[in-house]
């Protein structure tokens, strides 16, 4: 079991609320979290809907292994269809709202229509109401989650929120939960907010307890725990550098997008880098890291959490801004560090409390700033545009201020506020766009490490690193070490990564668990916990249907094999500095292989028997 | 050799395994509500700290209450709440000056720490060793060698890197 088997039915549009059965069949065919979601998804929107439209429906969705004792198991997952993208969204946060939830009673939640004014969700397990959202519309994540603390006098409930960014139509707001955990990426927050949704509140009081064999479910996940607690990265890197641990590592490969991608090394990179957020501060003697911090059931513990010096420009004169908040994870860091060029610790940070503060996503953001920068110093844009900020490449104060404009959605920030792809084809320079499919890239120069080339052009959501993060093997050596430059075994390697991915999401288990757990650490403890039998042959099988499920979708939604695709930049400019110099992302040369074991035709479609090998006819 | 709680907020990471543990083993369930131990999160100032009974000796739960149902367990030092006399009267949440004793709606008793028989589940289940269970009167001992290191790296026969090197790999964790 491990399922609650509850859904809760939001009708905005009408303002009612259903209990229904989970689909159990559906269970059994897409484990839970990002697969079932999805898998509703599909049966229930019509693929070609507006993003933003009263027709896309938002489901928050929970794993069978979310709320249980099993290491991570508080993973959450919003899915809907992406306004950024177009493409199915599915944003995977951790924290603790989504233990919460099930704790609650239900699997999932799911959002249709459109509220006639804004409104949250307020959740005390069955009881379940729409409370109008009037006195915080308009404030951001932060603020709205002080004020529904306050009124319903509960130091307990867990809350998820849009900021004012996803408000005003950023186009990659994120949902963010507890301050400063995000279901970031795809524009998942705008779709909440264009359905005049405010938040989410939640207390559950009754646990998780229907698992299927208690004591072996127990033996189980104290053997995963342990083979975390061994493992280097798990027991040892992540939690004390956190993600920030890869700054180094990847600058040192020659990996790491700078400048709008267009260079692979930052010579700012050990500034911003998890050893310097370690050092203290010149001017409090204190570092940037007060302390790691974990999610629910997180036995690793990679969450940062940090301060901004007091005495820094950008919080001077603010002290709301003086204590401690979520800190930089290495996609942030580089986002809005090294891909604009600004080495200021501090700055970042600040930056990155921004983006928590109003919910958006700091990858997005910063690459459309870099993006900007890039336009600004070729002089397709200028002061005009900007509303006076110098926006060169290196400014703190552009990116701090950049923050703040999309934040509140106000001037120079509506035109970052749309994004990459948006933005540069406003301005006419289309191609200087790092993006795929709309969504900008993550912390890895596909020219140095040509898995992630083809993980990128193929990621069911746009450029990212979560779908299929061959670096692992590429860098890492995880679970075993491919060359970073080499393209031959990589459309093997990015299958393997993208089904194992996705039976990882479903399950509610954290993607982190994957540097030292395979799917046979995770089968024996979904099996132990849910009804059926469950292996890791099945476990592959369900990741294999996911993505072809994914895909399915975006190709219903209008999207086909040609937005399999990189910038020309990166197909065409070879790295000039590093281990990659010389060296272009060789699309080409692994798409064919990987529709072919994919069991896709030429044009990157599903064939027929593939369809009915995985049940999706 | 009796036993107690060492809570080292220091090493806490807000994960939860402990309350789960703790419900589980008393409850049959994963459920943080109805856990005995609990951790608290401190946003601003950036922390966490696990809490719960710390067994005292005079306890003012057990002299509080006028059914005798809070019982002194000898094997293990624990106060332990005897559900069958518990006539839910709340007064030992009022006397305990902690808080950490509880009433629970569903039940109509009170709720506390009882080491689970001498075996406590979230010391077992805690990852970080922010909660271990130790010699009664040991519970001081590794703050006690902290600050004698600390003292002892003013004195000329250590020189101060290797004492913020020290901090600093706390800080870490690593």
């Amino acid at each position: 079991m491990a399922w609650t088997k509850k859904v809760l039915r939001v009708n905005l549009t009408r303002g009612t609320i259903s209990v229904e059965p989970l689909n159990m069949q559906w269970a059994q065919e897409y484990l839970g979290q990002r697969g079932l979601a999805s898998k509703y998804l599909v049966e229930e929107i019509d693929p070609k809907c507006d993003a933003l439209g009263p027709d896309n429906k938002l489901m928050l969705v929970t794993g069978p292994l979310t709320g249980t004792m099993a290491s991570t198991g508080g993973r959450y997952s919003v899915v809907c269809k992406s306004p950024l993208t177009g493409t199915i969204a599915c944003s995977n946060s951790g924290g603790y709202i989504g233990a919460e939830l099930k704790s609650a009673g239900w699997d999932m939640l799911i959002f249709e229509g459109k509220s006639p004014k804004p409104v949250y969700l307020y959740i005390r397990n069955d009881h379940v109401e729409l409370v109008d959202a009037g006195e915080i519309w308009g404030k951001s994540v932060w603020a709205a989650d002080k004020f529904l603390r306050a009124r319903h006098q509960d130091p307990n409930v867990r809350i998820s929120a849009v900021g004012r960014s996803a408000e005003n139509g950023c186009l990659y707001a994120g949902v963010i939960n507890d301050l400063h955990r995000a279901a970031g990426r795809s524009g998942v927050g705008t779709v909440m907010a264009s359905k005049n949704l405010k938040a989410v509140v939640c207390r559950g009081t009754q646990g998780v307890g229907n698992v299927k064999d208690p004591l072996r479910f127990m033996q189980a996940t104290e053997t995963a725990k342990k083979v975390l607690r061994d493992n280097a990265v798990t027991g040892q890197g992540l939690p004390a550098y956190g993600t920030q641990v890869l700054m180094n590592v990847i600058n040192e490969a020659g990996a790491m997008p700078t400048y709008n991608m267009r260079e692979t090394q930052f010579p700012g990179a050990h500034k911003i880098s998890g050893e310097a957020m370690h050092q203290p501060r010149e001017s409090d003697g204190k570092p940037n890291l007060t302390t790691n911090a974990a999610c629910f059931a997180c036995t690793i513990a990679c969450g940062r959490i940090s301060t901004v010096d007091r005495g820094h420009y950008t919080i001077k004169n603010k002290p709301e801004y003086w204590g401690n908040s979520g800190g930089l994870e290495y996609e942030a860091a580089w986002a809005l560090g090294s891909d604009t060029g600004v080495d200021d610790l501090d700055a970042l940070t600040y930056a990155n409390f921004i983006c928590n503060e109003d919910g958006f996503d700091p990858i997005s953001f910063g690459s459309t700033v870099a993006a900007a920068m890039e336009l600004y110093e070729l002089g397709v844009i200028t002061k005009e545009h900007t509303g006076g900020i110098e926006f060169k490449f290196g400014s703190a104060e552009a990116l701090t201020t950049a923050a703040e404009l999309v934040a509140k959605g106000e001037g120079f920030g509506r035109d970052l506020g749309m994004g990459s792809k948006r933005f540069c084809a406003k301005y006419g320079r289309p191609e200087l766009s790092m993006t795929v499919k709309g969504q900008e890239f993550p912390a890895y120069d596909p020219r140095a490490i040509q898995g992630m080339g083809l993980a990128y052009a193929t990621s069911n959501r746009g450029a990212c690193h979560l779908r299929g993060y061959t670096v692992a093997s590429e860098i890492m050596g995880i679970p075993e070490k491919t060359d970073p430059l080499a393209t031959v075994g990589k459309p093997e390697l990015v299958k393997a990564f993208q089904d194992a991915t996705a039976a990882f999401d479903s399950a509610g288990i954290c993607i982190f668990t994957s540097f030292a757990w395979t799917l046979d650490d995770v089968a024996p403890q979904v099996d132990a916990a849910c009804d059926g039998e469950w292996t890791t042959e099945k476990l592959l099988q369900v990741g294999e249907r996911i993505w072809n499920l994914e895909r399915q979708f975006n190709l219903a939604a209008g999207l086909t094999g040609k937005d399999d695709n990189l910038p020309k930049r990166l197909l065409k400019d070879a790295a000039n500095i590093g281990p990659a110099k010389g060296h272009v992302a060789e699309l080409g040369k692994m798409l064919p292989q990987y529709y072919q074991i994919r069991g896709w035709n030429d044009q990157g479609v599903p064939t027929a028997d593939t369809l009915k090998r995985l049940g999706l006819s | 050799m009796l036993r107690a709680l060492k809570l080292e907020p220091e090493k806490c990471t807000g994960c939860m395994q402990c309350e789960m543990a703790c419900s589980y083993e008393n409850e049959g369930v994963f459920n943080p509500a109805l856990s005995r131990i609990k951790v608290f999160e401190f946003h601003e100032q950036g922390g966490f700290a696990p809490y719960t009974c710390t067994q005292c000796e005079e306890a003012w739960c057990m002299h509080a209450c006028p059914v005798e149902a809070i019982v002194f367990n000898p094997e293990t030092g624990s106060k332990d709440v005897l559900a069958e006399l518990c006539v839910g009267c709340k007064v030992c949440t009022i006397a305990c000056p902690f808080g950490t004793v509880n009433y629970r709606a569903d039940t109509g008793k009170v709720m506390k720490c009882d080491l689970c028989g001498g075996d406590p589940w979230c010391a077992k289940a805690c990852p970080t060793g922010a909660i271990t269970y130790v010699d009664i009167a040991d519970t001081g001992l590794a703050r006690m060698r902290a600050w004698a290191q600390r003292g002892g790296a003013t004195s000329a026969r250590f020189n101060a890197p290797v004492a913020k090197d020290a901090q600093n790999f706390d800080r870490a964790k690593a």
